[in-house]
């Protein structure tokens, strides 16, 4: 993966897969504690406490069609070489939490990426679920959650091309803003 | 600097859309329209299925045919990534393997707009014509 926004569309698919209808992703950029965290929580099915330790392993997979499962070790191996950490904390019936922590001006650590439009992908791919998306710059907070923007659209669909591009545009700006406004 | 876009100016951009699209019913008539499904495992976001993803839904709004772009999990191509499925109104689904932007542009153009096969169909003993 060469970012992290790969990362979070890669293992909030797990989510989707999870049956989560409530997903909130959060990026916690914070230069000057060094610190840049990454929290993907569901409220899917869970895991048991044996499998959330099995699922680090790259060869544990609870897919048939093949033996590897490699999404959340590549993702713990890029926060491990910072030397940041990955925790899963999940339980049956209630949900699974992923914490990241990459370790911010380390060399290694993978650029942000196109979040926008990773975030883009995941709401208008999965238009029946919710999703809340957290981006935290020092002190500025920008949120967009899809229940409000559904209420906007009033009925319609969130896959439609132009609301789609509309809102990779939306979030971009917002985010933007957001770290220029905290640089300045 | 310009305004930044905001969940109000979505919902006048939305009431100006509703005058120029003509609502399809929820998911009544998907049968009739392209659809295209983006394998996004771990393998195909690896491979550059974002990127491809993004070409769809652009160059087919561009194209003005009228399709849903969704993504789907793994289709177990890991080989050929990334992966799409191309379903045309009333016939079976094909796969095509390693869609990039220029293959997916030869998908759109061929395969969708006029039915014409293009390479890279998985698996890869898929029947053509030319076999049959």
């Amino acid at each position: 993966m060469k970012d992290i926004a790969l990362h979070i569309l890669d293992v909030a698919n797990n989510s989707v897969s999870a049956k989560s209808l409530l997903t909130e992703i959060t990026i916690d950029e914070q230069p000057d504690a060094n610190t840049l965290t990454v929290t993907i929580k569901d409220n899917g099915r869970g895991m048991s406490e044996e499998i959330a330790k099995r699922i680090v392993d790259p060869f544990y997979t609870t897919r048939t069609t093949r033996k590897v499962g490699l999404g959340i070790p590549l993702f713990k191996q890029n926060a491990e070489k910072t030397g940041g950490y990955l925790t899963i904390e999940s339980k049956e019936g209630v949900g699974t939490t992923v914490v990241a922590m990459f370790v911010y001006d380390n060399i290694d650590r993978p650029p942000v990426g196109d979040i926008a439009g990773v975030m883009t992908i995941l709401i208008t791919g999965n238009p029946e679920i919710d999703f809340i998306y957290t981006h935290v710059f020092k002190e500025k907070t920008i949120t967009f959650d899809t229940r409000e923007i559904k209420e906007a659209l009033d009925g319609m669909p969130i896959n439609n091309p132009q609301i789609v591009m509309y809102l990779r545009e939306m979030f971009e700006e917002n985010i933007q803003e957001i770290i220029n406004n905290n640089s300045n | 600097m310009a305004k930044v876009k905001s969940l109000a100016d979505l919902r006048k951009m939305k009431e100006d859309l509703q005058a120029k699209v003509h609502l399809r019913e929820k998911g009544d008539n998907y049968e009739s329209l392209v659809q295209v499904k983006v394998g996004m495992g771990t393998s195909g976001i690896a491979s550059g299925a974002k990127e491809t993803f993004n070409f769809f839904i652009e160059e087919l709004e561009k194209r003005s045919i009228e399709a849903v772009v969704t993504q789907t999990g793994d289709m177990g191509y890991s080989f050929a990534e990334p992966t799409v499925e191309v379903t045309l109104p009333g016939k079976d689904p094909i796969v095509f393997g390693g869609v990039n932007t220029k293959k997916a542009d030869q998908i759109i153009e061929s395969y969708i707009k006029n039915g014409e096969l293009v390479e890279g169909i998985l698996p890869e003993n898929y029947d053509t014509i030319d076999n049959k």
